[in-house]
């Protein structure tokens, strides 16, 4: 292969892997955060307990969580054919992400808010705010870096479970790996595709602990 | 019988722990008048968190009532119940600030929620900087400010909602002493200016001195003893009073002289019985001599009270002429109970 050929396809392999890694994260966050909320809220010691409910959303994510992630996508990959037609490539695989990672998302974000100090929450209690304004306010303002922290996390893992898609078909880096680097065997190919996924996860790293620095009024 | 702001009635609170279960407040009737700066002291784990969370109902009491302004506030919804602890604010020993926000954000927090617009909100918050004396800090964030600092944001804070009621548990106990005096004046100032009605929750009797008219003493989630401050600094009724008003320790611990720990009485006089030397008359007059273990002038709600604990003479006939002699001159003295003595080592707060 010459090196023009796998510059656009590594380029080409970059852009659906962040594509997905980005869709996903943020599809991810739009179930998990409001779940997340809902399971510390919700919690023996929340704002408005709520047991059956608590435990009944717990238990959900456990179950997904302990699912290892290109199990719980081949298992599912047969119902996202039905849902968006295609088992296969970015959408297929970005669906399946999704599937696999907001219960993962629904704990970060509970360990986030758990390290709110619960005397300011008290002292919202105590100047009568409700329920959703101690949400807004105190929970996901005070937990602002530490949220922000996690969705770094976050988004390196789907990262990782992109990559991993790609050996069945998903498109992306990960697959541009297997199918260069491991069925014709091409090296070479393997190792740039990992180096392009590293410096990937070292960028969002690096963004989220900028990020989560400059938003916390604690340290300046 | 409105004239009361707070009032709770036979207000009981139990907690379910793991060991059992933990009465914390037992059949607690409690009125508090407005413009009161009441005092609720006792020992740690005596209770007194737990009753002045059961005021804004962030305890829910196990049984009995509280009232508000006249108003039952336990069996109000969730909706009604945050009006009405818009008019009670609260502040901590933590403090309890928002970290994530600035000086003025954290006082116009509660106005947010109120629903007030946010120029509005802020406007305000400057100008309760200024009554807390903290305008230069207007931007800074709560780690960038020191413990008093903190509290008097959080005191801004508090009066930003123009409350009838400031709870405060134990306010300054995170502070140092000159900084708990500038802290206790100004929440005399908001109580004695603005005649915000004040609870104050705290285990060191310094602070009922500086700060409080009434005073409850609690002590294992009953209340032993109430009433107005300089009486019960005058003459403390119970056990549990007179070990929180004695001068910590020097009395009330082992001697490290030997002095008899016999016939002490403790003494207090103000600027009425201060002009006549009594004592000095009574060693005369009587030839015997006394033991003087403590003395301390104090400031009691603005006014000079002294206190003084001596040691009369060891033989009880001369004991008693002496205590006949001081009752004759209407001096105010308490006895010391032998096994008052000796307790405070072991009961100590660990
Ligand atoms: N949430 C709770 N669960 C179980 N027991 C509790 C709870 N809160 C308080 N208690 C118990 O109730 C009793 C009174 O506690 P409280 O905090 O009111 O005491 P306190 O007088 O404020 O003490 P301190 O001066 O140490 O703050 C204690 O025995 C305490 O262990
Ligand atoms: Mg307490």
């Amino acid at each position: 292969m010459d090196a023009q050929t796998l510059i656009r396809l590594l380029g080409e392999g970059t852009v659906q892997t962040l594509i997905m890694t980005l869709v996903g994260t943020l599809v991810s966050y739009l179930i998990g955060l409001p779940v997340g909320v809902s399971l510390i809220v919700t919690g023996p010691n929340g704002i408005k307990p709520a047991p059956l409910y608590n435990r009944t959303m717990g238990f959900i994510v456990n179950v997904i969580r302990s699912m290892p992630f290109l199990i719980l996508m081949i298992a599912v990959m047969p119902y996202i054919r039905k849902v968006i037609g295609t088992g296969i490539g970015t959408s297929a695989t970005t669906a399946a992400l999704i599937v696999a990672a907001w219960p993962f998302v629904a704990r970060l974000v509970e360990q986030s808010l758990l390290e709110v100090d619960s005397g300011v929450i008290e002292a919202a209690q105590a100047m009568g705010a409700g329920t959703m304004q101690i949400v807004r306010k105190v929970l996901l303002l005070e937990a602002r870096p530490s949220l922000i922290n996690g969705a770094a996390v976050a988004t390196i893992t789907i990262l990782g479970y992109s990559a991993m898609a790609g050996t069945l078909g998903g498109g992306g880096l990960g697959d541009i790996a297997i199918r260069f680097g491991h069925y014709r065997f091409q090296p070479d190919v393997m190792w740039i595709t990992i180096l392009v996924l590293v410096v990937l996860v070292q960028i969002m790293q690096e963004i989220g602990v900028k990020l989560a620095g400059r938003l916390d009024n604690r340290l300046n | 019988m409105s004239e009361h702001i707070i009032s709770l009635q036979g207000v009981t609170k139990e907690f379910d722990t793991k060991g059992g279960k933990v009465v914390a407040l037992k059949d607690i009737d409690l009125n508090i008048e407005k413009g009161d700066s009441y005092g609720i002291i006792g020992l740690s784990g005596a209770g007194k968190s737990t009753l002045v969370r059961t005021i804004n109902l962030l305890e829910e009491p196990t049984e009995g009532k509280v009232l508000f302004d006249g108003k039952l506030l336990t069996g109000l919804s969730a909706k009604e119940l945050n009006l009405e602890r818009r008019r009670i604010s609260m502040i901590f020993q933590q403090f309890n600030l928002l970290m994530q926000r600035d000086a003025v954000g954290n006082i116009c927090f509660p106005l947010e929620i109120a629903g007030v617009p946010k120029a509005e909100a802020a406007e305000k918050a400057r100008e309760l900087l200024k009554v807390v004396d903290l305008e230069e800090r207007a931007n800074s964030y709560p780690s960038q400010l020191s413990g008093g600092q903190k509290q008097r944001v959080a005191i801004a804070r508090a009066l930003a909602s123009d409350p009838e009621v400031i709870l405060c548990d134990e306010a300054t106990s995170a502070l140092d002493p000159k900084t708990t005096r500038s802290i206790l004046a100004l929440l005399r100032k908001i109580n004695e200016e603005r005649g915000i009605t004040l609870v104050v929750i705290t285990h060191e009797m310094e602070v009922i001195k500086q700060l409080c008219n009434k005073v409850a003493v609690i002590e294992n989630g009953e209340i032993v003893e109430r009433g107005d401050v300089q009486e019960m600094f005058r003459k403390p009724k119970t056990k549990a009073a007179r070990k929180l008003f004695f001068p910590d320790g020097q009395v009330t611990e082992k001697p490290l002289v030997r002095t008899s720990t016999k016939n002490r009485v403790r003494l207090v006089y103000d600027e009425s019985t201060a002009g006549e030397p009594i004592i000095a008359n009574m060693i005369m007059e009587l030839g015997a001599p006394v033991n003087f273990l403590y003395a301390n002038l104090d400031v009691l709600g603005g006014a000079q009270k002294g206190q003084m604990v001596i040691c009369l003479a060891e033989d009880a006939a001369t004991a008693a002429k002496q205590k006949e002699y001081l009752r004759a001159k209407g001096v105010d003295f308490t006895e010391i109970e032998e096994d008052e003595i000796d307790h405070h080592g072991e009961e100590g707060d660990a």
